[in-house]
Formats: structure tokens, C-alpha cells, sequence
């Protein structure tokens, strides 16, 4: 349940981002996660209301937008994105690779008043 | 209005985790982030390394559970330093905890400081602590197929533990498979088959940190 805590740090950056802008209300936030933090968009959402409670920020719609976990074969370069329990290149089935995407977590864009 | 911001949101966490690196250099005390399922046998593995390097490096050991001191009073018993943190039910350590812990540490008295983190595969590996080292432990039992399920886990870890390798006699378990899949997703990582009960493999896994401890002081 990391989740509670990263969402109090994008709630942090959102009311920063205000009161830098002299905004009195935060109404949308956007977040690019990659796969490879594994979070749950509705448990993020879920922690948002409660956190944003009193904040300018309450009620703002947050996005969670996800990165698939991406590679790039070391062979053939193609680029796929990692199934569960079949790390392969899809094209020439090496299983050696280097994680091109999915590492992302940040706040990407912010909607104020 | 709308704004681009494109801000790290682990950033602050990533701040203090620099000024905990920081105020270890200037003590000159290596901290390993040792991180694991609850029961890979985190605290046998680190007994048993301090009693390795007794004489070589002064080890000590800040154990996080969600509750009880049961770790910290088995390491005590060693005569390690050591300090218990209770997150009380926070399934991971942050750098402000980190933080708040090493003002508790004597770190005067010590050369080498593992962190115990909080049993738990997914959270733990998001955190930037200070610390010089990451690595896991993944004991037999678990199961060869561990890195497929935390593959954030094993990618982004100094060296992986494999723990109780004195059970593989008796668990399904294809050591040369689980190797290949951690290096699919991190290639030159350190792999360490050993058992804290037989003593199979510690010496060279105490090697390897002790080289570490080396270099990282040579880059200082």
C-alpha cells in the first residue's frame, strides 16, 4: 500500500504548483506511472478524496495515466512491451533486454483557478 | 489555467534520501537497504555476516517491523549495535524515516549499517533511502519464479540473496531458471546462493561486500 504515500506527495506538488500560480483551487491532476511501480489507479483515487479533504485540491479529477513495461531487445531491437511470466522477445525469443519505459512517476500536468 | 509541471513525485523522498547519503559519507558509514518477503531469513543472514566480519568491519543493523522488537532483541543478543523502528503498519521505509533513525543510530560506532526493511517486495523497492547498496533476499521456499512476479524489485537491486539454499533438496527449485530470469532484468547483478545454517556461500557473498565497502570508500 504504497499508494497512500505517493499520493500525499502528488498532493504536495499540486498545492505547491497553486499557491507558486496564485490559483485558489487545483481542479485537475494528471500522473504518468509506469507499470513497474504498481499502482493502483482506484486505490490512488480512493487516497486522493480523502487527502485532498480541505485542500484546494479537493474534488480535483486525478488521471492516472499507465506506462506498460517496456523493453528493447538487445539482438533484434525490437521494442515489446514485458507479459507476466514470458520475458522474450517476441520476434527472435532472446531473453536478453534492456527496460526501455515503465520506470515514470510523475506529475504531468495540473488544472487550476 | 493549466500547467506542465513534469515533476518527480518521489522528489522530496529522493532530497532527503541525498542529505541521509550525505551525512553517512561524512561519518563513513556503508548503509545496505536489505530488502525481502517477510521469513526469507533476513535476520539469520545478517547474524551470521556480523559474526563473518567480526574483527574486519564493526557491522550494525537497524531492524523496521511493522511491530514487536523481536528482531532487534535477537540481534542485541549478538552484541550489535542495533535500533528497532516500528511503522505500525506502514509496509515500507522512507527517507525521513531513514533519517529520523540514523539521528538515533551511533553511527560513531559502526562501519557498516544494514537496514532491515519492513518484509515486502513491492513498496520497499520505490524508495530511495541514502543507502550505498540495495539488495534482496529470496529464500528457496519461495519459489524459483519470484522475479516474474516483483520484477521492480530485482531490477532495480546491487545483488540478490538466494537464501536457504540449503532446502533446495527438498522444494521444487531450478536455481540456473531463477538466475536467468533476474538477469533477463537486471544483467550484471550479483547472484549469491547461500545458507546462513550450512555456510554455504557467505564467504563469497561477504567478499563481494566487503569489496563494495572498498570502492565506495575510494570514491570519497
Amino acid at each position: 500500500m504504497h499508494e497512500l504515500s505517493i499520493t500525499q506527495s502528488l498532493l504536495d506538488i499540486a498545492l505547491e504548483q497553486a499557491r507558486t500560480h496564485g490559483a485558489t483551487r487545483v481542479s485537475k491532476i494528471r500522473v504518468v506511472a509506469g507499470a513497474m511501480h504498481n499502482l493502483v489507479d482506484d486505490s490512488m483515487r480512493f487516497c486522493f478524496e480523502i487527502l485532498s479533504r480541505g485542500t484546494a485540491a479537493e474534488g480535483a479529477d486525478l488521471t492516472v495515466e499507465t506506462v506498460p513495461a517496456t523493453a528493447r531487445c538487445r539482438g533484434c531491437q525490437e521494442r515489446f512491451e514485458l507479459q507476466p511470466y514470458d520475458w522474450r522477445c517476441p520476434k527472435c525469443q532472446s531473453r536478453e533486454f534492456d527496460l526501455v519505459a515503465g520506470n515514470e512517476l510523475l506529475v504531468s500536468e495540473i488544472e487550476m483557478e | 489555467m493549466q500547467v506542465k509541471v513534469l515533476t518527480e513525485i518521489l522528489q522530496a523522498n529522493d532530497a532527503q534520501a541525498s542529505s541521509n547519503r550525505q551525512l553517512l559519507d561524512r561519518k563513513g558509514v556503508f548503509l545496505v537497504n536489505v530488502m525481502s518477503s517477510p521469513g526469507s531469513g533476513k535476520t539469520t543472514f545478517l547474524i551470521d555476516v556480523a559474526r563473518r566480519l567480526k574483527g574486519r568491519v564493526r557491522v550494525g543493523v537497524i531492524e523496521a517491523d511493522v511491530a514487536s522488537t523481536v528482531d532487534a532483541e535477537k540481534v542485541a543478543r549478538e552484541g550489535i549495535p542495533v535500533l528497532q523502528i516500528n511503522t505500525g503498519g506502514g509496509c515500507h521505509i522512507e527517507a525521513r524515516q531513514m533519517a529520523d533513525a540514523l539521528t538515533r543510530f551511533p553511527l560513531q560506532d559502526v562501519d557498516v549499517l544494514f537496514l532491515e526493511n519492513v518484509g515486502n517486495l513491492v513498496c520497499t523497492a520505490g524508495y530511495r533511502l541514502g543507502e550505498h547498496r540495495r539488495i534482496v533476499i529470496a529464500s528457496v521456499p519461495e519459489g524459483d519464479d519470484k522475479p516474474y512476479k516483483y520484477p521492480t524489485m530485482f531490477h532495480v537491486v546491487d545483488a540478490v540473496v538466494v537464501s536457504k539454499a540449503d532446502l533446495v533438496p527438498y522444494v521444487k527449485y531450478d536455481f540456473d531458471e531463477f538466475s536467468r530470469a533476474v538477469r533477463s532484468i537486471n544483467r550484471e547483478v550479483g547472484i549469491f546462493r547461500l545458507s546462513a545454517v550450512t555456510g554455504e556461500g557467505m564467504d563469497a557473498w561477504c567478499s563481494w561486500l566487503l569489496e563494495q565497502v572498498r570502492s565506495a570508500g575510494g570514491q570519497s
